[in-house]
């Protein structure tokens, strides 16, 4: 089973200290909010940035997903706050 | 004529102008978004998600392809740091049909504005710094548009 790509943007980037990682692909059916969750448990710049999932948004392969996704058999997934460009 | 361009220089206005008034449609519409100084601020950073941007971008302006009758779209988003009076992004629509023309202007940059993955930080004189924070008004001139 391949690992999954996170990456991070903006101040989820920032609290966090890194802006990709590897992870363990989680179990069968999981959808981003799984993931979002497991990784706030880390504590620390993790719970910071992702301890209010209604801060985040998603992307699942470049594309734009709620995070009640299942990540299903995705390469990447991204993390970060609503967006604020134009 | 489809162009999208993210980058970090600048950008001739005048240019993309005339290259979507050279379509001969008779009507072209623009925006330009700007630095907008004030409160002390130095600059704004804008950070992207590089391996999504243009392919977002594209569907964005698919989607007003497929709106509108357009014979143009331009469209150029730059990111790095931006200082107040800089240009920011560029939407440029060129129509037969003046409606075309600026209905579709307006939803690509709704839509940029809430649709395209880039942040914008706010570097101060005092060296402080502030994430912008995405405003509710603006998602909902976006979901505005339906679709």
């Amino acid at each position: 089973m391949t690992a999954l790509t996170i990456v991070y943007f903006a101040w989820v980037r920032e609290a966090i200290g890194r802006d990709e990682e590897q992870v363990d692909r989680p179990a069968a059916g999981a959808r981003i909010a799984d993931l979002v969750e497991m990784l706030a448990a880390r504590g620390g710049g993790y719970a910071q940035a992702l301890g209010d999932p209604a801060r985040l948004r998603a992307a699942i392969d470049q594309r734009f997903a709620p995070l009640d996704t299942p990540i299903g058999e995705a390469r990447e997934i991204a993390l970060f706050p609503p967006v604020t460009g134009g | 004529m489809k162009r999208i361009s993210v980058q970090a220089q600048d950008f001739d206005v005048a240019g993309e102008m005339a290259a979507l008034e050279a379509l001969g449609g008779g009507g072209v519409a623009s925006f330009t978004g700007v630095v907008r100084g004030g409160d002390g601020l130095v600059a704004l950073e804008l950070e992207q998600y590089p391996a999504m941007t243009q392919a977002q971008v594209a569907r964005i302006v698919d989607d007003a392809m497929a709106r509108w009758p357009l014979l143009g779209v331009s469209v150029i988003h730059r990111y790095g740091r931006l200082e107040p009076g800089a240009r920011i992004v560029f939407v440029g629509t060129a129509s037969r049909h003046r409606t075309a023309a600026l209905e579709s202007c307006a939803f690509l940059i709704d839509w940029l504005k809430s649709h395209a993955p880039f942040w914008k930080k706010e570097h101060f004189e005092d060296g402080a710094t502030r994430w912008v924070e995405a405003r509710a008004e603006d998602e909902a001139k976006a979901k505005g548009w339906g679709g």
